[in-house]
């Protein structure tokens, strides 16, 4: 049983014995449930409308950036140069606005990706099982959400309007996308955002009942770290190299099998050196602007965060054969779904 | 001085008795050099990993072409599904030779061997030859061979522990009651776990993770399949069972034969 106190005991240790102690462990619990593979995916985003006001968000409703929705022509101009870089399992993000991409909006999307990719999921607004159901059928096969903070007092504070502030609906969106068949579950924490230790404990606890409610569910957990957007600062509990690594290692230790996902937010180095604790999948050759794949240029693009790693497909390829890791490009096949 | 017949799965014969799946190796030559190694007539090979149109990484150059292809229907969280993966496997040119793995458990990667059952049914009836991989279970394996199953594959322990014959005693009813090759398959993680599936009488086993995530992935397969053998030869040989206390010649029924001297 892990326990607050535990977590923290964890965290404020800082004896270099004691860390590389729990990277050793972690490695090994790694390498026995995944070998050494690493899966690639990149993100696509198809729209920054938003109606929800989430302070520390890029694309949020007030914030006055030019709002785009890519068409399904616009999409598959997109698709096509992710495709041809070799990646076959693509993420697609929306801001949260059910009026503006709505589900039909995302099946669209989900259909054109059809052509192009294997594995397809969806970090959009959460919606209702039955959405979710339709979706899956559509050829959804997992959805990403993140609580963003456990802290309900905190998640109160920084999500100021719009369907995101309903603190309980987000939390059971894990479940009702289980019910609608998916795959694969990512949850996260944006770290920083609030404390630590109480925010692991609980996204430790989500995962728990989910698993136990929906073993038959691939999860897995991001931790991206909440960064500057063109300069603001909304950091609350800053969350060092150490810190980050100590997170990845004691979620690895803590569940072996649960899938560990690294975004382009952290720099190129940091990413070399997290492969070996405990990453199972990573983002790459990542653009998180509507349209920055080939619709816009640099200085028109309003990324929803700024990338730290901007390597190429190959380049990250070519670092993990270097560093003796196998890229796994397709993990899955896609069948007809029906529940 | 040894003479073993080989290993006939529907039709086809084997001379190895070694199977060897391809997940988790950390380059395709180590992949490669491990087949030859272990002297491998039959790999397995998940669906959810052949990319067709990527060349230079698709698993499936990797396999030389003698080998049978197993393709796994590894993703399948039903029978629909295992089903309609093993379809696309054949679609995809990867041939009828299909393991069945049902999994509905991220965390303990158990198979379900209903939904196992069904989906041999299925397949089975379609010119698929399958071979399901189960919990050790009398009853599943029965209803495999109903279901027209060409092998049955129980695991040894968990996928990918290494913890090698936890169920022992499971796989050995499976040895004694049905009339299909029992292939040893999941939780074999050293060549002595191997040798001893087979001094029970299993017809192969099927191993994985310890090859893949060994530093020397090769020796090790190679070590697996001298392992293999030699289990086979032992089992050939009438072992003589193991006892926990030492035996005198006839300390019960020797006063029988005193009266007659």
């Amino acid at each position: 049983m892990i326990t607050l106190n535990k977590i923290q005991q964890v965290l404020n240790d800082t004896r270099r014995e004691s860390v590389e102690e729990m990277a050793q462990e972690a490695a090994r619990v790694t390498r026995q449930n995944f070998g050494r593979t690493i899966s690639l995916y990149a993100p696509l985003y198809l729209s920054n409308y938003c109606s929800s006001h989430c302070t520390y968000c890029g694309f949020h409703a007030l914030n006055k950036i030019k709002r785009i929705k890519l068409t399904p022509d616009e999409m598959r101009r997109e698709m096509v140069p992710i495709h041809a870089q070799g990646i076959r399992n693509i993420l697609m993000l929306t801001g949260e606005s059910y009026k503006h991409t709505p589900i039909e909006y995302l099946k669209d999307a989900v259909r054109t990706a059809g052509d192009f990719f294997q594995g397809i999921a969806l970090e959009v607004h959460p919606m209702q099982a039955q959405e979710y159901k339709e979706l899956f059928a559509a050829g959804v096969d997992g959805i990403t959400v993140y609580q963003e903070t456990y802290d309900r007092r905190r998640y109160a504070d920084v999500h100021l309007s719009g369907y995101k502030k309903d603190y309980d609906f987000r939390y059971g969106t894990p479940q009702r996308a289980a019910e609608g068949g998916m795959r694969q579950i990512v949850l996260g924490i944006l770290l920083g955002l609030s404390e630590t230790a109480p925010d692991l404990l609980a996204l430790y606890e989500h995962l728990r009942s989910m698993e136990r409610s929906y073993p038959g569910v691939e999860y897995a957990v991001s931790f991206p770290r909440l960064r500057t957007i063109k300069e603001k600062e909304f950091v609350r509990c800053d969350v060092d190299d150490t810190t980050f690594i100590k997170i990845i290692c004691l979620t690895r230790i803590l569940f072996g099998r649960v899938g560990i996902n690294l975004s382009t937010r952290e720099a190129p180095q940091l990413r070399n050196n997290l492969l070996e604790l405990g990453i199972t999948r990573m983002s790459a050759g990542s653009n998180t602007s509507v349209g920055g794949y080939s619709l816009l240029d640099k200085d028109e693009q309003d990324p929803q965060f700024d990338i730290k790693d901007d390597r190429s497909v190959a380049d990250v390829v070519a670092l993990l054969k270097k560093r003796n890791f196998d890229p796994i490009f397709t993990d899955w096949r896609r069948i007809e779904n029906c529940s | 001085m040894f003479n073993d017949m080989p290993l006939v799965i529907a039709g086809k014969t084997f001379n190895s008795r070694f199977l060897l799946g391809t997940g988790k190796f950390k380059n395709k030559s180590d992949l490669a050099e491990s087949i030859v190694a272990s002297g491998a007539e039959i790999v397995t090979v998940a669906l959810r990993r052949v990319d067709l149109d990527r060349h230079e990484d698709n698993i499936l150059k990797h396999i030389p072409k003698n080998i049978t292809l197993l393709t796994n229907t590894s993703g399948a969280r039903n029978a629909q599904e295992a089903v309609r993966i093993a379809r696309l496997a054949k679609a995809s040119g990867c041939g009828p030779w299909v393991k069945i793995e049902v999994i509905n458990d991220s965390k303990y990667l158990l198979p379900d061997n209903q939904e196992t059952v069904k989906a041999t049914q299925i397949l089975a009836a379609e010119g698929f030859v399958v071979l399901p991989y189960i919990s050790p279970d009398l009853y599943t394996a029965r209803a495999l061979v109903k279901a027209g199953a060409a092998t049955v594959m129980p695991l040894g322990s968990l996928i990918g522990s290494n913890q090698g014959l936890k169920t022992k005693e499971l796989i050995q009813i499976l040895i004694n009651e049905i009339d299909l090759p029992i292939v040893v398959d999941a939780g074999i993680g050293a060549p002595s776990q191997a040798a001893e599936a087979m001094e029970m009488g299993a017809a192969a086993v099927l191993a994985n993770t310890a090859i893949a995530t060994a530093e020397q992935p090769a020796v090790l397969a190679r070590a697996f399949a001298l392992a293999v053998e030699a289990g086979r030869m032992a089992y050939l040989s009438g072992l003589p069972r193991q006892t926990s206390v030492a035996n005198a010649s006839s300390p019960l029924t020797g006063f029988l034969y005193d009266n007659a001297q």
